[in-house]
Parts: C-alpha cells; sequence; structure tokens
C-alpha cells in the first residue's frame, strides 16, 4: 500500500517534471521567434551571415572539403583558410539536423535550420540547467532554474531566431559540461568524467569561451584542495577529465596545439600535477608517522612548487609555451585594450557593462541571485563550491564586457533558482506540515509539487524553531509577493526580447507617426544590387562590419570581414577610408578595389553608421601609419568630434566624409530646415558642395542608408600624334628580357 | 635529509609488501610499465627531436591518460577507499576503465596522423 503510493507519487513528480520542462522548451522555442513573425525567416546581424554561409558550403560540399576549405573571397589579396580558423561545431549541428531531416524526407533548406537552431538549443539549455540544479541543491530548484534560463533575456539576447551564432549552442554545451562535471565529482566514476571530457569537446568544437571551463573546474579542485576537501573522487573525476578533455580538444583544427601550448591552459595543468602529489602525499599518510609525513612532504613540495614556477618561465622565455594574449589582459584591466589593440576595444560588446544592462538583462534574478549564493555558502558542500566560484567569477567577466553577461546568465538563473524554492519551501511548506497535522485535506498540487522538500522541512523544523515562528499571514504576504515578483520577470522577459533583442538589423524598422511600421530594407538592397550589377569577381571596400554580410548575400570579394585577424590589413582599409582622396586613391589601387560600401545614416537618423564608427577607423588607422594619420587631425578646435560646422580641414577632406555627404546638400529633410541637416548627428553638415574626383557614385539605396561607390580607372594621357619611339624593337627586347626593357625604358 | 628519507621509503616499501592485495600489485605492475613507457618516450623526444609533435603528443599522453586511469581504478578498486565510491563497484569500475581507454585511444589513433 505504502510502496505503492510512494511510486505513484514518484510517478506523478516525474510527470509533472518532463511537462514543466516540455513547457520551458516551448516557451524559450515561442519566445524567439519574435523577429520571425515580425520580419521574416532571415540570418541576423553580422557573424550569423558568415556562419550560414560556411554551413551552406558544408553541406553543400561535404565535411572534408569544408574541412580544407580556402576562401578566396574574403581578405583580398590574402584570402581565408575558413577550415583552421572556425569552430566547426555550429556548422557540423546544424549539417547533421539537416542530414537528419533529409534522410527523413523533409526537406528543409538549410536556412531554416540554421534559423531555428538557437530557439531549439535554448530548450535544451534549460534541461541542462536543470539537470545542473538539481545535482546542486534540489530537483525544485532545478525547474525554477531551468524556467529562469528559457526566457532570460541575457541568454535570449543571444539566441532568437535567425541569430545562428556560436554562443546559441555553446551555452548549451557549457551548462551540460559543468552538470557533468559536478555529476562526476559526486561519484567519482570515471566514466561520468570521460562524458564530461566528451561534453567538453563540443564545447570546444562550438565556441572561444571553453577557456572559461579549462579555468573553471581546475579553479574549483584547487579551491576544494586548499580548503581541505580533497577526496579521491576529485581526483579521480579530475585527473581523467582533464587527460581526455585535453587530447580530445586537440583534435579541432583551430585549437590546435594551444592546450599544451598557451598559458591559459597551463593552470589546468599546474592543478593536474598539483593533484598527483596531494594524492601522494594521502597514499603515503596513512602509512608513516605524522613527524616523517612532514620531512619527506613538505620539503618535497617547496622544492617542486618552485620547480614549476621555473620551469613554467622558462618555458614562456623560450617560446614553447605562449605567453597570456592580449584579451587576456584586457579581462583584468579594463584599459587596456583601448591603449594596444583598439580592434577590440572597437567592438561594442567589449564595453565594460553598465549597471542598468545587469537589470535589463537579468531583471529580478540579479537581486535575488545573491541570496542563493548566501544559501550556497551557508550549506556549502563539494559541488557547491563549484557554483560559488562559477557565480563569482562570471560576476566579475560581466562587469568587465557587456558581451560575457551571457556566461554570467546561466549562473544567476542556477542560483536565483535555488534561492526561490528555499525560500518557497519555507514559506509554502511549513504551512502545509502544519495544517496537515490538523486537517489531511491541502492543495495536492503543491504537495506533489513540493513533496520532496516536505519531508526535509519536517526534520528540519524542530532544530530551527525561530523561522516556525513566522506567522501564517506573513508567510502569505511574501510569498504572493514572490509570485508577483515571478510574473513581473515573464512581463519584463517577453518585453526586452522582443523590442529589444529581436532586430535582424539586416532589416530595420521605423515607425511613422500615426503608429505605422515602416520596413526599411536598404541593406538587402544594396547587397541585391551588388549581386546583379557588377562582375563576379569585384572587390568590394567597406570597413570590416560588413564584411560578412557583403559575402554572404552579395557574393562579392572582400578586402575586410569580422574576423578580423589581420589588424595591418584592416588599418590599410582605415587609412584609405580616413585620407584624402587622392592618397586614398593610391591604396585602393594598391588593393585592387572596384567599389567602395558606406553605411550612412544621417538621412534616416540611423546612428550606427560610418561616421559615428568613424573614430575608430582612424585609431585603428593611427595604429599602424602614426605617420599618416593623426587623430588630433580629425577633432574641431575645440576637440570635439563632429562632422558640422567646426570640423577640421582634415575632416572635410577624407574619403569617409566625401563619400557620406555627397549630394546630401542637396537633400531637405523639413519644410524650415536648411539642406544637408544630418538627423543622425542632429546639424547641418560643415561643407556641402563636394565633389568627387577619384569615385563615382554607383549606387545609392532608398533611405540613403548604404551608398556605393565605384573607384574610376585613370583618364587616359593626352594622346601623342606621332609615334616617335620606334616600337618594333621594344617588342623584340620584350620577348628576351622583361625586366631589362623596363629597366631601360625608365632610365 | 637523505638520512631521514631512506628509512620513511623503506618503510613504505615494507608496508606495501605487506598490505597491497594482489589485485592492487597487477595494477601497480601496470603502471609501472606505462610509467617506464613514459619515461622512454620523454627520453627518446629529448634526444631526437618532437617533430611530428602530434605523434609525440598523442603517444606521450596516451602514457599519461593510461597511467592516470589505471591510478584512478586502483583507487575505486582499493578496499580502503570503499567508503567514498560507494556507488562505484569493482566491475562497475573496470567497465568505466575499458570505456575511457576506448575513448582515449580512438582519438589516439585519429591524432597520431
Amino acid at each position: 500500500m505504502i510502496t505503492a503510493s510512494r511510486s505513484s507519487q514518484l510517478g506523478a513528480t516525474t510527470l509533472l517534471t518532463i511537462v514543466i520542462l516540455a513547457l520551458a522548451w516551448f516557451v524559450g522555442f515561442a519566445s524567439r521567434l519574435f523577429a520571425i513573425v515580425r520580419f521574416e525567416s532571415i540570418i541576423h546581424e553580422f557573424d550569423p551571415w558568415f556562419n550560414y554561409r560556411a554551413t551552406h558550403h558544408m553541406v553543400q560540399h561535404g565535411f572534408y572539403k569544408f574541412l580544407n576549405w580556402f576562401d578566396e573571397r574574403a581578405w583580398y589579396p590574402l584570402g581565408r583558410i575558413v577550415g583552421g580558423t572556425v569552430y566547426p561545431g555550429l556548422m557540423v549541428t546544424s549539417g547533421l539536423i539537416h542530414w537528419i531531416l533529409d534522410s527523413l524526407n523533409f526537406h528543409v533548406h538549410i536556412r531554416e535550420v540554421c534559423v531555428f537552431l538557437a530557439p531549439t538549443f535554448s530548450g535544451l539549455t534549460a534541461i541542462a540547467t536543470y539537470l545542473l540544479t538539481k545535482e546542486l541543491w534540489s530537483p525544485g530548484a532545478g525547474l525554477f532554474a531551468a524556467c529562469f534560463i528559457a526566457i532570460s533575456p541575457g541568454y535570449t539576447s543571444r539566441s532568437v531566431a535567425g541569430s545562428y551564432d556560436n554562443e546559441g549552442i555553446a551555452i548549451f554545451a557549457l551548462q551540460f559540461t559543468y552538470y557533468l562535471w559536478v555529476k562526476s565529482l559526486k561519484t567519482g566514476s570515471i566514466m561520468w568524467a570521460s562524458l564530461c571530457a566528451l561534453s567538453y569537446f563540443y564545447m570546444v568544437s562550438a565556441w572561444g569561451g571553453y577557456v572559461f571551463i579549462i579555468n573553471l573546474i581546475p579553479l574549483h579542485a584547487l579551491a576544494l584542495i586548499v580548503m581541505g576537501r580533497y577526496s579521491s573522487r576529485l581526483f579521480v573525476s579530475y585527473t581523467s577529465f582533464y587527460c581526455l578533455a585535453t587530447i580530445l580538444s586537440m583534435q579541432v583544427p583551430f585549437v590546435g596545439f594551444q592546450p599544451v601550448r598557451t598559458s591559459e591552459h597551463m593552470p589546468a595543468f599546474g592543478v593536474f600535477g598539483l593533484l598527483q602529489i596531494v594524492a601522494l602525499m594521502h597514499y603515503a599518510r596513512n602509512r608513516i608517522t605524522r613527524q616523517q609525513f612532514m620531512t619527506l612532504f613538505v620539503g618535497g613540495l617547496t622544492i617542486l612548487g618552485g620547480l614549476a614556477v621555473v620551469v613554467y618561465f622558462a618555458l614562456v622565455w623560450g617560446g614553447y609555451v605562449a605567453p597570456f594574449s592580449g584579451r587576456f589582459y584586457s579581462l583584468w584591466d579594463t584599459g587596456y585594450a583601448k591603449i594596444h589593440i583598439p580592434i577590440i576595444a572597437s567592438v561594442s560588446e567589449h564595453q565594460p557593462t553598465t549597471w542598468v544592462s545587469f537589470f535589463f538583462d537579468l531583471h529580478i534574478t540579479a537581486a535575488v541571485f545573491p541570496v542563493g549564493l548566501w544559501y550556497c555558502i551557508k550549506k556549502v558542500n563539494d559541488e557547491r563550491v563549484f557554483i560559488i566560484l562559477y557565480a563569482v567569477s562570471a560576476v566579475y567577466f560581466a562587469g568587465v564586457m557587456v558581451r560575457l553577461m551571457l556566461t554570467l546568465t546561466p549562473a544567476v538563473c542556477v542560483l536565483a533558482g535555488i534561492g526561490f524554492s528555499y525560500t518557497f519551501e519555507k514559506y509554502l511548506k511549513d504551512e502545509e506540515t502544519k495544517e496537515r497535522s490538523s486537517s489531511q485535506s491541502t492543495n495536492t498540487k503543491d504537495e506533489k509539487l513540493y513533496d520532496k522538500a516536505a519531508k526535509n522541512v519536517k526534520s528540519r523544523n524542530a532544530a530551527d524553531g525561530e523561522e516556525t515562528a513566522v506567522s501564517g499571514n506573513v508567510r502569505t504576504v511574501i510569498s504572493i509577493i514572490l509570485v508577483i515578483f515571478l510574473l513581473m520577470f515573464v512581463v519584463h522577459a517577453t518585453y526586452v526580447t522582443s523590442n529589444a533583442y529581436s532586430h535582424p538589423s539586416v532589416v530595420l524598422q521605423s515607425s511613422t507617426s500615426n503608429g505605422d511600421r515602416i520596413i526599411m530594407d536598404d541593406f538587402r538592397e544594396a547587397y541585391h544590387w551588388l549581386r546583379e550589377n557588377t562582375a563576379d569577381d569585384a572587390r568590394i571596400m567597406s570597413w570590416w562590419d560588413y564584411g560578412y554580410q557583403i559575402a554572404g548575400m552579395a557574393n562579392r570579394t572582400t578586402l575586410v570581414d569580422n574576423n578580423t585577424w589581420n589588424n595591418s590589413h584592416i588599418a590599410l582599409v582605415g587609412k584609405a577610408m580616413s585620407s584624402n582622396e587622392s592618397a586614398a586613391y593610391e591604396i585602393m589601387t594598391e588593393l585592387d578595389v572596384d567599389y567602395i560600401l558606406v553605411i550612412f545614416g544621417g538621412v534616416i537618423g540611423y546612428s550606427g553608421d560610418d561616421i559615428n564608427k568613424f573614430l575608430w577607423m582612424v585609431r585603428i588607422a593611427q595604429g599602424e601609419h602614426p605617420k599618416d594619420i593623426r587623430e588630433e587631425n580629425y577633432f574641431t578646435a575645440s576637440g570635439e568630434y563632429s562632422t558640422g560646422a567646426g570640423a577640421s580641414e582634415t575632416m572635410l577632406n577624407c574619403l569617409m566624409y566625401k563619400m557620406s555627404y555627397y549630394r546630401f546638400g542637396e537633400t531637405r529633410v523639413g519644410y524650415n530646415q536648411a539642406g544637408g541637416f544630418d538627423r543622425t548627428r542632429g546639424y547641418v553638415i560643415g561643407k556641402k558642395d563636394i565633389t568627387l574626383e577619384y569615385i563615382e557614385e554607383a549606387y545609392t539605396t532608398e533611405n540613403w542608408l548604404v551608398r556605393i561607390y565605384k573607384r574610376k580607372k585613370l583618364p587616359n594621357r593626352p594622346t601623342v600624334k606621332e609615334a616617335t619611339i620606334p616600337i618594333k624593337g621594344k617588342k623584340a627586347a620584350q620577348g628576351k628580357n622583361k625586366k631589362g626593357v623596363i629597366r631601360t625604358a625608365k632610365a | 635529509m637523505a638520512a631521514q628519507v631512506v628509512p620513511v621509503i623503506a618503510k613504505l616499501l615494507e608496508d606495501y609488501q605487506k598490505t597491497t592485495s594482489s589485485k592492487l600489485k597487477i595494477i601497480d605492475a601496470y603502471m609501472t610499465y606505462i610509467l617506464f613507457t613514459g619515461i622512454l618516450q620523454f627520453v627518446y623526444c629529448l634526444l631526437v627531436g618532437t617533430f611530428p609533435f602530434n605523434s609525440f603528443l598523442s603517444g606521450f599522453i596516451s602514457t599519461v591518460t593510461s597511467f592516470v586511469l589505471a591510478s584512478c581504478l586502483r583507487m575505486q578498486v582499493n578496499q580502503e577507499n570503499r567508503s567514498e565510491f560507494s556507488s562505484v563497484s569493482p566491475e562497475r569500475a573496470f567497465a568505466d576503465f575499458i570505456f575511457a581507454n576506448l575513448i582515449l585511444h580512438l582519438v589516439v589513433v585519429n591524432f597520431l596522423g
């Protein structure tokens, strides 16, 4: 009788868990579809366009061709080895899904697979988060955490439909790896550790953020050792994980030998070595006296520790191990990137996070997660040390870079889940146990949800009597307030997802004064024009932001793109944009540029245009060509950055200014406004009569958002009337030795 | 120092002979063998060089990982640690060991080049 009721209860709990997770998946999926409903099934932004193009290439030509793909349409004239410079996890995942669907006779275009990949994975992330939280705390907390992560704006921002980027699948891999790590630590089983290594391998193949894992897990192991929580289980799980993970991660071509060659991976190795020594100590401790133990190991440990540091620095000095990279330093010193690597600092998502965006992305969970953290610290055990370290380090990194908000979100969701679950357990359950003693009729549904917690609470009741002293009314009020907070979180998450994160940025949307929507499709208009009206091998120069889009949508050769691997090449383009026309012409001739593409938002008030990014072009160009480009020259006399009345002469004559504002003086926005009023900057431009000598306007889109110019061929020289030089002799010489002819001709 | 260390090691050895079960001794023999292969490879790389770096790495990591996995197996099978590994029976430990080795050597074969 008892076992029957227990098993039925278990069945009900399982059913409820599955239903809640399925609903979380569904809600997570559905709330990410705003962009598709409003616009269409389209790839968003910049990087996703490259991922899509690469996936398309892989599906068309097969996996091995993809790994060996040399893309001659990017980074002209250098080209790019795509197979060796890309994390292939994303492409392989969608390629696999496409293949499975295809073999089941569901013929879906690869674009649809790419568009819907991130929303689909959000459900898997929710499940992985549930599993992780379940291991850390309780199944109830896991369900909370799963629901939080499914709709949390911090994660939605990178995983809406169409946002086909590495992060979409990487957060799932991250959470799942952490789950497996905690699981393997708890059981001390080699199998879980191996599975953790396999999951880590998937993460490595998907995102560069894997470095976070390979430093966090060793940090956890180290913290456990320092806290005196070393156990054989730790040894088993960490060492088998580390060894397998290292060799597995080296199978990804882009990672290559980095796990044994760069400083970022060395802490993991150090902890691995340390664990061997600690294990040996542990083995010997039971077998010899304390006195002997001290002499043997304290001495030995200091010598080995000193030796390890010396060897590390010797390896760095000898060039066997690369020192920490600039990206690493920029995590500790936020001013570092601006001085040393402007190209990293120029990306808006690498800026430090504002306080507002913490609230914006996390809402109530940002306020509750310290509570969960506090509970974890109060009832610390081996695996809770992990989530504490995870949360603390992620909070730090999220403060340094907006982009890393993404790694904070899962930790916050887990801890907020713990916080809410624990509080509710107290405030809902205590009441029930009291009621149960008087009458058996309680809310059956609630009982099922919290039945596991009930047992704990009952036994706990006796222990902490002060908490039961809170009166029933207070408990009810607090529970209701918390539920209201949760409802507000849902409203906020939906609002943010719909208004802030569901814009493809390829298609712009604005509204008229009556509230009608206007769709501005200038980008695709321009790229389509390029596709139809230019030669197949035409080279298009633009700032690097638009490289992937041009390659993806216009299918034309670009000079620089979002991969930003070659700073000097980018600086050259920046120099061309910021030089005057004749100097720019020389650079463009050297680089074989046919068309130049600029984004100009002055007509419609689009703030992400090239004039606003221009200062970064100048800075990056100055970094490589300090003689020709000086940042000060582009400021007004009072030291401001402006294209208006007070703009400097250099500014008014640079190519970017000319291309952006060419013929702009003729336009008139309103009745009472002067011509050439820039709506983005909010003033009339400095110089209206712009003439172009070396380039000509080729195409300007409907709202002037994209302007394309063509580099003119040099005009013919005035013809010579009579052929004074004997041509015959020259031809004969050419046949013999070409170089000789040129030299003599010059002389 | 040496005068202190020698008796400690002697005691450890003596203790080892007395208390270790024969099952564990087999694993220890296997580990010693791997240790020598590892040392051999390291000496080879010092003398000849690491030229096909992936081959060297896969060989060396293979020995290191085999050693580590064997020591993990040893810990799990050891009766002294029974309390720590409540969920892992000796048979399960051996199956896990084989599973991990399978993954390892598949990867090593791939990486060998």
